[in-house]
């Protein structure tokens, strides 16, 4: 089925932020930022020992700080019903999966007496030789059925070895990256408060119908009796898109002390506790033709989960979208180790093995004796590979000719390390970027409002990606009304039910609902002459039918963009700087330039962290990170940024949702730092294939030592 | 992790009285000696405009101008600042008219998520103000080369050093970056964070 646009005027309108004046000014508050009277202060107290189980938990230490309420442990602590997350199953039995398990709360009067009972907790394990260190040979390797996302482990196409084995041009290279972690600027928080036997949680969530939904059986409640707010989160990048430990802990100990609990992670918890992207392995081989068109494609990884669950990272998916491959090969393999369990980080799966993919093909373009962006001109499928399914859009070739025009790509000298400016080694690269459409069913309802306004509600979460704004926009033109007539609530599961912010898929699956809520509501407005009955009107929506149909949709729908860079890398340092980094996406139609340029250079900034800044190392003896605060995480900060450029290409598509957009939230990061990489290569003539690119890395590349 | 020394209900956390002047406001607080300025504002004076992102220094999330000067607020104990004049991000509006500062960041969608904003603004505050008085930072170039002048006073003697009052340091992006660089935003709104910041030194 095609679809025809809303064409509204406030569609694709920078409009400004709704809750842009309550957060320069400081009165939007998080989920931590409610007290309610009487409430206290919990502070979790995490295992330091790799695996094993606790044996005691000496608590009177800790009891005897004033102001001291009480110390939870899997002793004392409720028990909880049915649940769907092992990392949810917080105080229920004495094993410890990993360092960083949360094995007891302390709860206070203040925070500071909670933190002092925190390190007051004396906790005594058994333990056994950890598990840690994932190779690519680990004997507990296997084969997942499913990877993140749902897609097939492993997939064939044609013959690989055959394929491979006569192709004139080759290469074989694996790519390493260690962990990476989302580190939200808003640690994950709850307050929690019972009345009556309901629960109320403000909950630092990136979807409050998830967080209910697993509340519920969790505490041997209906679903009507759990109340998730999460009006205001302070990012997330996956991080807080599946419930956390935080909010059950916060419910626990409140129904346990019988008073409201806050509690916060301390930054230094978080690293093991909400997630991370998984390291991983990959071996990429090309084998092409003497004119670099692909052959044969293998994408194989090798990653690693914790005991506690398994979550594959899905770094060889887009090897099955992104060229010509005849032949191809993509894998997963996994050990479950005794460590943190990873999650989501902003485009699991495109982010890391976009990094493999897009730097073997700039190694690919330098044997074959061609521009990389020629190479992937001359690779472009006419349908998607793996589905063989017609792209809905597609404009790779468009997004890397545009990028390659405003960045003036054609005046590099192709050579390796033929530029230099002193100490300094300067080079170019570019990689592509992708990321798939997806969309879940969603609720929302519309009405009338005394005054001339329409109230709209539904409960998705603006996680800083600009939703609130955008889904104002999609009531406005649907209702065929100027913005200002538009008022919007989000961020309570009081609200209509909706799917959680990920997976790029937010905005295009509340707004839909919006936008079919909206229409109805229209369309009751006319049957009565446009006047509203005093009793007011209201529609409700629901996308689920809309969605099962999606499901069986005949196209392939992804987005696409090119990302160029230029670098420097000083030869006495070997520190890598970005210059320039230059951005072009085709994402569908753009429903807020404001925002949605803001969370394009907001993905290409973390690209860049991962690129050159953020290390974590995985300690083999305690199987935790190393880095586990911002002083040793580094996040890219202001003087890291280069001159930074995000345009998008108009793009018409009217095989994907009402509004006709893509998602935009995490496409920025893909690719980020295969151009970087490939950057670095162009200046140094180095070819670095782990990430990231530090000082230490570059300089023992260079021939240099540290 | 942390070094505590555990009381005993013999030895009842000591406690201070500590005024502290928010916004223009004088408040007289009765303080646990381990109380931060930070958790002052947010948990006993309900200013949670200043964000608790690390509590360690490291991200800038919980800036406040304090005696006119940009600081962590998570790194202070207030019971060390008895008497403070504090400035947060709830003190910085004229009435209904957002600070410039505020202006420049909705105007540059200087933020997305807002969690490390209140900083951010407050920093940019205190930025402004260090550039006016002609402090120099690690990028500015030193003057005296070119015009045989001394060399501007760091932050710990801003004016009245031998040789007058230093010019005011010209807020080049590059100078912002590196003066901003204290205050981390994961979301990556740096880009605009520059050109609002610029908006307002111009």
């Amino acid at each position: 089925m095609e679809r025809t646009h809303s064409a509204g005027p406030a569609l694709g309108a920078p409009a400004v932020r709704l809750e842009g004046m309550a957060k320069v000014t400081g009165t939007a508050r998080y989920a931590f930022e409610h007290t309610p009277a009487g409430a206290a202060y919990a502070w979790p107290v995490a295992a330091t020992v790799p695996c094993g189980r606790v044996t005691e938990v000496h608590v009177n230490e800790a009891l005897s700080e004033p102001g001291a309420v009480a110390v939870l442990t899997h002793v004392n602590a409720p028990r909880l019903g049915e649940c769907e997350d092992p990392i949810l199953w917080v105080l229920q039995d004495d094993r410890v999966p990993h360092r960083g398990w949360c094995v007891a709360l302390a709860v206070a009067d203040t925070p500071e007496a909670a933190c002092a009972m925190a390190a007051a907790v004396r906790v005594e394990y058994e333990t056994w030789e950890p598990d840690t260190v994932l190779t690519a040979d680990h004997p507990g390797l296997y084969a997942c059925e499913e990877a993140n996302g749902g897609a097939v482990g492993s997939r064939e196409r044609g013959d690989f070895d055959a394929s491979y084995g006569s192709a004139p041009v080759r290469i074989d290279a694996t790519y390493t990256m260690g962990a990476l972690h989302n580190h939200p600027m808003e640690p994950h928080a709850a307050t929690a408060e019972w009345q009556g036997g309901a629960l109320t949680v403000h909950d630092s969530s990136q979807g409050a119908t998830t967080v209910q939904r697993m509340l519920a059986p969790l505490f041997g409640l209906e679903e009507e009796r759990v109340t998730v707010i999460s009006e205001h989160v302070g990012g997330g990048f996956g991080a807080k898109g599946t419930p956390r430990p935080q909010v059950v802990l916060a419910a626990m100990a409140a129904r346990h002390t019988g008073r409201p609990v806050k509690l916060a992670l301390p930054r230094a918890h978080m690293a093991c506790a909400v997630g991370h992207r998984a390291p991983t392995i990959q071996r990429v081989r090309l084998g092409a033709g003497e004119d670099g068109v692909i052959t044969a494609l293998a994408h194989e990884v090798v990653t690693q989960t914790s005991k506690v669950k398994e979550f594959v990272e899905q770094a060889a998916v887009p090897a099955r979208t992104m060229y010509t491959s005849p032949n191809s090969r993509t894998t997963h393999r996994v050990a479950a180790l005794d460590v943190p369990t990873p999650s989501w980080m902003r485009a699991p799966g495109e982010a890391s093995g976009m990094y493999a993919l897009e730097s073997a093909m700039d190694e690919l373009a330098e044997r074959a004796g061609l521009d990389p962006v020629e190479l992937r001109v001359r690779n472009e499928p006419e349908v998607e590979p793996d589905s063989g399914k017609p792209f809905s859009s597609r404009q790779l070739i468009a997004a890397l000719r545009e990028g390659a025009r405003r960045f003036g790509w054609y005046e590099r000298d192709p050579r390796p390390r033929s530029r230099r400016e002193g100490r300094l080694l300067i080079g170019t690269g570019v990689a592509s970027s992708t990321y798939p459409v997806l969309m879940t069913a969603s609720r929302a309802e519309a009405r009338t409002e005394p005054g001339d306004v329409f109230r709209v509600r539904v409960n998705a979460t603006d996680i800083g990606t600009g939703a609130r704004t955008v889904l104002a926009q999609v009531a406005a033109d649907a209702l065929d009304v100027p913005l200002d007539r538009v008022s919007i609530d989000i961020g309570s599961s009081s609200l209509p039910a909706a799917p959680l912010a990920g997976g790029s898929s937010g905005t295009a699956s509340w707004g839909w609902a919006v936008d079919k809520a909206c229409r109805a509501l229209r369309a009751r407005l006319d049957e009565f002459g446009g006047e509203v009955p005093a009793a007011g009107l209201t529609a409700v929506a629901d996308t689920s039918a809309e969605l099962e149909k999606e499901a069986a949709s005949p196209y392939a729908k992804h987005s696409f963009g090119a990302q160029f860079a230029e670098v420097q890398v000083d030869v006495d340092s070997g520190e890598a700087r970005v210059r320039r980094l230059l951005g072009v996406f085709a994402a569908g139609r753009i429903l807020n330039s404001r925002t949605a340029h803001s969370q394009f250079i907001g993905g290409m900034t973390m690209g860049l962290g991962m690129a050159l800044l953020e290390g974590s190392t995985l300690d083999p003896v305690f199987g935790d990170f190393a880095e586990r605060d911002l002083a040793s995480y580094h996040v890219p900060a202001c003087a890291d940024l280069p001159r930074m450029e995000a345009h998008w290409l108009d793009e018409d598509d009217g095989r994907l949702n009402p509004m006709g957009s893509k998602g935009i939230g995490e496409i920025g990061i893909v690719g980020t730092a295969a151009a970087i990489g490939n950057a670095v290569y162009h200046a140094t003539g180095v070819r670095f294939r782990e990430l990231p690119l530090h000082p230490d890395r570059i300089l023992a590349g260079l021939g240099r030592s540290t | 992790m942390w070094h505590v020394v555990p009381r005993t209900a013999q030895h009842p956390p000591a406690v201070s009285a500590v005024t502290l002047h928010v916004n223009g406001v004088r408040h007289r607080l009765t303080l646990d000696n381990r109380t931060t300025v930070l958790d002052a504002l947010r948990e006993h004076l309900a200013l949670t405009g200043s964000k608790k992102g690390c509590d360690h220094g490291q991200c800038g999330a919980c800036t406040v101008l304090m005696e006119g000067r940009r600081t962590n607020s998570c790194l202070k104990l207030a019971v060390a600042c008895d008497g403070a004049e504090i400035t947060t991000v709830e003190g910085l509006a004229d009435g209904e008219n957002p600070h410039p500062v505020q202006r420049a960041f909705l105007d540059r969608d200087g933020f997305q998520c807002g969690y490390c904003t209140p900083g951010q603004i407050c920093s940019a505050i205190g930025v402004l103000a260090e550039a006016a008085d002609g402090h120099p930072s690690y990028v500015t170039p030193v003057a005296s080369e070119a015009a045989g002048q001394s060399v501007p006073p760091g932050p710990s003697e801003p004016s009245g050093a031998a040789g007058g009052t230093p010019p005011p340091v010209p807020l080049t992006p590059e100078e912002i970056r590196e003066r901003m660089s204290g205050n981390l935003c994961r979301c990556g709104a740096y880009a605009n964070i520059i050109a609002a910041v610029e908006d307002v030194a111009r």
